[in-house]
């Protein structure tokens, strides 16, 4: 049989390392867009190295469609390394700025949520109050859903960053 | 270290780099660039419209190996460029293109012809660059030449803003380059190798099926080699004929959509399918989940991207084909595959590649035909697109690699004319014939100006139908006969139109007068000579599998 089999569509999390230069960034959303693949979230960042860039990217797609987009990815002459991080033990956070109503009500769910969640209060007006959160991507969108309950006023989210837990080789 | 502007710093990498030709027209961003050159030894050719000079550049390429390079002005004659950029991008050709680009405090502010060419050809280079700094110049010129001719080929653009072309700097030409993000896998893995060598000796129906990166890596000898040694039938793309002579009695002919019906079976019914160095396009395959249902596929190929992509694989090679090849040729031999061989025979006897003759009116397979035998089979040959090329395609039997200009990927209309006017000024003395339709070639005919001023001895054989050949074959199969703007209302008198650009020219309206008109172009050594081929109008190409369907729908002459 020739053809490909459809398996099921994954989550991953790409970490990139790029030529810290101009133009790079458009290359690889670029490539995105003219293949068709999806982003759903990308945060790019200065590494340890200056002249390297970290693009911390996560997509989804079924096997193929994952293999294509690293192999496209690879083949980027900007490109330097790309690591499916998915496949490993990794660290990963996103973080989210939300603004909610000051009213009791509120403030007393969200003081049950702190509980769970790593997110704290970091302007806190007459009439409305912001959270800052710091969480894995699991946890901010279990987080994003409770607080949608609430009735979010406003809110900010980066994209995940993320490091594999083994050490650089 | 030599002072210098950065013009004359392009101008010296480019004699670094042995460049021999130069295609490009000026403009006001690319002055200084010009002013350079006409200082430098290789030879700059104007062209009349930058899209020629991109495919001129590609016909050089295709026919020697080496890169093409082209130098254009800003906004339109970089936007110019984009079509045959695109094409080289899908042939993987190795090209250099230097736009010219508004100074570059400019960049940004929608100045006087500015297009942001990076941009815009982004998804159709290999790479990439605006240089800001004319001390990048020789590094960035040293690495677009690598780039474009190392790992699977393509075209690399450097977009030079005019005040960085006037700006001095020390010129030192580096030895080497050093691009982390580029290492190519040129060797292939032993044990991928010895896995692929296995599934061959066992393999009782094997198809050997190569594509152009045969023909880019150089490895037509090897690939014979592979073929003679086992004994497989092999067939070709459309970008990978040549790769066998098209007289090898091991060769079934091109595969897909306008392929013959045996080298389309044989794929169909093998057991093992040795691709090399092609990649499985939709024109091949059709309908992916027919195709070559009963197959274990070995994919050979330098592009790790270009495996799995389309088609599942057991044995994926990654590395330079040639290599590859010669590795593996060490560990085959004859197979036994007698009753294989019977059953394709079989098929050959069942449908050959025919067309209906005449005795009067010119076929256009017969116009071909007798081009091939009387320009001989190792004459270098460019097409255009449409059911000329793919008669050329299967009547033009070639001896070698590196003959046959075509565009695959892209299907450039307008390729044939200037790509065969490259090819000559790479090889003055070899005979060189563009094969194209009347259609196409007015889509790049301003160029005949730059073969006449050039004593060009192209062919050009034009296989007259007064229609958009291919899709009027379309619309009368598909669409019911409603040749809606197929016809060619208004076309030229090409003879007429040859002599006034000071070409040679002869019209061809009968079967009889084929033959003297190509002995007569023939005897042209000076300048381009046209054939106007006045041939069957509604003549079709068969066979045909049409796109998106399998063997099963395959329609043969009746
Ligand atoms: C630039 C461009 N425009 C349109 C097409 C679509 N197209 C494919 S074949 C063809 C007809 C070509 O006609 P002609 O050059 O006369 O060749 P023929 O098919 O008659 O041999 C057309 C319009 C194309 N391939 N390229």
């Amino acid at each position: 049989m020739a053809q490909h089999d459809p398996t099921p569509i994954q989550e991953r999390i790409l970490s990139v390392l790029v030529e810290n230069r101009s133009g790079v960034l458009s290359h690889v959303v670029g490539l995105f867009s003219a293949r068709g693949f999806n982003i759903d979230s990308l945060a790019v960042g200065e590494t340890e190295d200056a002249t390297i860039s970290r693009i911390t990217l996560v997509s989804h797609g079924d096997a193929r469609t994952i293999e294509q987009i690293k192999k496209q990815l690879n083949k980027l002459i900007d490109v330097i390394k790309v690591q499916d991080l998915t496949e490993e033990e990794f660290i990963d956070r996103e973080l989210m700025l939300v603004k909610l109503r000051n009213q009791p009500a509120v403030r007393k769910s969200v003081d049950e949520l702190a509980r769970q969640f790593s997110l704290s209060i970091v302007d806190d007006g007459p009439k409305i109050f912001t959270l800052v959160c710091t969480e894995t991507r699991e946890n901010r969108k279990k987080l994003f859903e409770a607080l949608r309950q609430l009735g979010i006023v406003e809110i900010a989210q980066t994209g995940a960053v993320a490091l594999s837990k083994k050490t650089k080789d | 270290m030599a002072k210098m502007t950065g013009a004359k710093a392009v101008v010296e990498a480019f004699s670094r780099e042995g460049v021999e030709y130069v295609f490009g027209l000026p403009g006001g961003a690319c002055l200084p660039l010009f002013d350079a050159l006409y200082d430098a030894k290789f030879k700059v050719i104007l062209v009349r419209h930058e899209q020629g000079a991109v495919h001129m550049a590609e016909g050089y390429a295709r026919s020697t190996g080496r890169p093409g390079v082209v130098i254009a002005t800003s906004g339109p004659g970089a936007t110019n460029t984009v079509t045959g950029i695109a094409d080289a991008y899908m042939d993987s050709i190795p090209l250099v293109i230097i736009t010219g680009q508004v100074r570059s405090y400019l960049i940004g502010n929608d100045a006087f012809q500015e297009a942001d060419v990076t941009g815009i050809t982004r998804p159709i280079t290999k790479h990439n660059y605006l240089v800001k700094d004319a001390k990048d110049l020789p590094r960035v010129i040293k690495e677009a030449f690598y780039l474009a001719t190392h790992g699977r080929p393509g075209p690399v653009l450097i977009d030079l803003p005019s005040d960085v072309s006037l700006q001095e700097v020390d010129f030192t030409y580096p030895d080497t380059v050093s691009i982390r993000g580029f290492k190519p896998t040129v060797e292939g893995h032993p044990g991928q190798i010895k896995k692929a060598a296995k599934m061959i000796m066992d393999a009782k129906k094997p198809v050997i099926y190569t594509g152009g990166g045969v023909i880019i890596s150089g490895a037509a000898r090897e690939l014979i080699e592979l073929v003679e040694k086992t004994g497989a039938p092999c067939t070709n793309t459309l970008m990978g004929l040549g790769g066998v002579p098209g007289t090898h009695p091991l060769f079934l002919g091109m595969l897909g959509m306008h392929g013959t019906v045996y080298a389309n079976k044989a794929v169909n019914f093998c057991d093992t399918l040795i691709a090399i160095g092609a990649r499985f396009d939709d024109r091949v395959t059709g309908d992916l989940s027919k195709f070559c249902p009963y197959a274990k596929i070995v994919h050979i190929d330098v592009d790790p991207s270009a495996i799995a992509k389309n088609v599942k694989v057991d044995v994926p090679i990654v590395g330079d084909v040639k290599q590859v090849l010669q590795e593996l040729n060490k560990q085959v031999g004859k197979l036994d595959i007698a009753d294989w061989w019977s059953e394709i025979k079989g098929w050959m006897a069942e449908s050959p590649l025919r067309f209906k003759d005449d005795p009067e009116v010119v076929r256009p397979q017969y116009a071909i035909q007798r081009l091939c035998e009387i320009l001989g089979s190792d004459a270098i040959v460019s097409t255009d697109v449409g059911q000329h090329q793919m008669w050329a395609a299967q009547y033009y039997k070639l001896s070698g690699p590196n003959q046959f200009l075509t565009s695959g990927g892209l299907g450039t209309m307008g390729y044939g004319f200037p790509a065969a006017i490259g090819a000559q000024f790479a090889f003055p003395d070899r005979t060189t014939v563009c094969i194209t339709g009347d259609g196409s070639f007015q889509m790049n005919i301003q160029e005949m100006a730059t073969a006449v001023y050039n004593k060009l001895p192209v062919k050009i054989a034009v296989i007259n139908n007064n229609f958009l050949g291919m899709v009027r074959q379309w619309q009368e199969m598909f669409y019911n006969h409603r040749y809606s703007s197929s016809e060619m209302g208004g076309n030229p008198d090409f003879v007429a139109l040859a002599k006034a650009y000071g070409a040679e020219g002869v019209r061809v309206t009968r079967k009889s007068e084929v033959d003297e008109a190509i002995r007569f172009a023939q005897s042209i050594k000076d300048r381009p000579c046209l054939i106007d081929f006045m041939v069957v109008e509604e003549e079709n190409v068969f066979p045909m599998i049409p796109s998106g369907k399998s063997l099963e729908q395959l329609i043969d002459m009746a």
